[in-house]
């Protein structure tokens, strides 16, 4: 079983990392002078998120190739720019047969990412409803969720889940601002490139995230991530971990978000908009919601299907093992990730 | 597994120091300081047998001790810290700088 290992990020302005022996040493130069602000072995640090303007030596990220330890580049405000990819992994045979994925093994497969989706959404709504009483919008969504879910099975085309997911979708995020009980933050719909709340700043960021750790994990067992079936094949998309994203979204990272508020563990001063009406976070912001994010992965749960007790931040290379077994032909069918 | 590495030099002939920088930077590879001469080192079984081959290799068994203490899976919960420089636990603390 692969073991959970630490993720560092590094957010210095004009950080050095270089690799000494078989160390990561991450220095800082202020006024010319070298300060050494962390030594860490490499074999403890599973994944390297670097933000801004930060210098990784050719010697770390050939070792990041060789080892599949992640590495990926953002820029100052959080969006994704580069990522290292080592050697192609894997078993040409089970990348092939990714590509042979017959038409009903693809709907079959979509539907049960959406169902799945659906009804982890659906989760959080009845939470909500559980610990707060009941606002009649939510249940109706939830309602909704409910009717969508149950109509799935007899759908016969990629096309029409598609819509439905749409559907649900849009019915979850016209009520998520409602769950949002710190009244300083405000939440109309879901919106990306640029997000024009804090919210969906925050979200936006995590998925991207959540996206990289699960595209790492689809390489690591061999599979590739680009080529998907919920989400259609575009350059430079790593459709596949986007279709696995939607699993994982509500559980993992809009029930994190909802609790950073909630609890109002960020303010709304922690967040900068330009002019033209982008959100992004402060440094202070980033740090809080990385390290909620952090400790988010390392609770454990007991996995669904495989009925063991695993941490969190490990659903990503659990759900890309049982995908792996399902292209082979080991398991009949992928088991999406729920939890009840 | 979880070990605690702490050793002790010599300086009475030439090399102590160099010796200890040996031992350091080998601890180092595996683990993280937690005082000047005490390491914590996460290490699987694999790679077990060359860690403590190197250490052993290193040192004047003369002059030097090395002490390893296993802490085992519950680590966690015989260690404590107090006062200054908290170690910090390179697998569950976020790595955030």
């Amino acid at each position: 079983m692969k073991q959970l290992q630490n993720c560092l990020y590094i957010t210095k302005d004009g950080a050095y990392l270089h690799k000494q022996r078989e160390t990561l040493l991450v220095e800082q130069r202020i006024e010319g002078k070298k300060h050494k602000l962390l030594q860490v072995p490499i074999h403890s640090i599973g994944a390297i998120f670097c933000f801004g303007n930060v210098l990784v030596s050719p010697q770390v990220m050939g070792f990041c190739g060789e080892r599949g330890t992640g590495l990926a580049f953002f820029d100052q405000f959080g969006r994704f720019q580069a990522r290292v990819v080592g050697q192609q992994h894997g078993n040409v045979l089970l990348r092939r047969a990714q590509y042979q994925f017959s038409d009903e093994q693809q709907l079959t497969f979509v539907k049960g990412l959406v169902g799945a989706k659906l009804q982890s959404s659906r989760a959080v709504l009845q939470r909500h409803l559980r610990n707060h009483g009941a606002v009649t919008e939510v249940k109706q969504a939830s309602a909704r969720l409910k009717q969508i879910i149950e109509s799935l099975p007899v759908q016969r085309s990629i096309d029409s889940v598609r819509g439905y997911e749409g559907e649900g979708a849009k019915h979850y995020f016209s009520v998520f601002g409602q769950l949002i009980t710190n009244p300083k933050f405000e939440f109309n719909g879901r919106n990306r490139r640029p997000p024009k709340d804090p919210i969906n700043a925050m979200l936006s960021f995590l998925y991207a995230i959540w996206g990289k750790e699960l595209s790492g994990a689809l390489q690591g067992v061999g599979l590739d991530p680009q080529v998907g079936w919920l989400h259609t094949e575009r350059p430079g998309r790593d459709s596949l971990a986007q279709d696995l994203l939607e699993e994982f979204r509500a559980y993992v990272i809009d029930r994190l978000v909802l609790t950073l508020v909630n609890r109002k563990q960020v303010k709304p001063k922690d967040f900068i908009t330009d002019v033209s009406g982008a959100v992004s976070m402060s440094d202070e912001a980033r740090k809080t919601v990385l390290q909620a994010y952090q400790s988010r992965k390392l609770e454990t749960i007991n996995h669904p299907f495989l009925d063991e007790q695993v941490e969190i931040g490990l659903l990503p290379h659990l759900q890309a093992m049982l995908l792996s077994r399902h292209i082979r032909g080991d398991l009949a069918s992928y088991p999406p990730f729920c939890m009840r | 597994m979880m070990v605690l590495v702490t050793y002790d030099v010599s300086f009475e002939d030439g090399n102590g120091a160099q010796r200890l920088r040996r031992l350091a930077k080998i601890c180092l590879d595996y683990g993280t300081r937690v005082q000047y001469s005490v390491f914590e080192c996460d290490i699987d079984y694999q790679h077990w047998p060359l860690f403590k081959a190197k250490l052993l290799e290193t040192m004047d068994p003369a002059v030097d001790s090395i002490r390893f203490y296993k802490l085992g899976k519950h680590w966690r919960d015989k260690v404590a810290h107090h006062g200054a420089k908290p170690a910090l636990d390179i697998f569950q603390d976020t790595l955030l700088l």
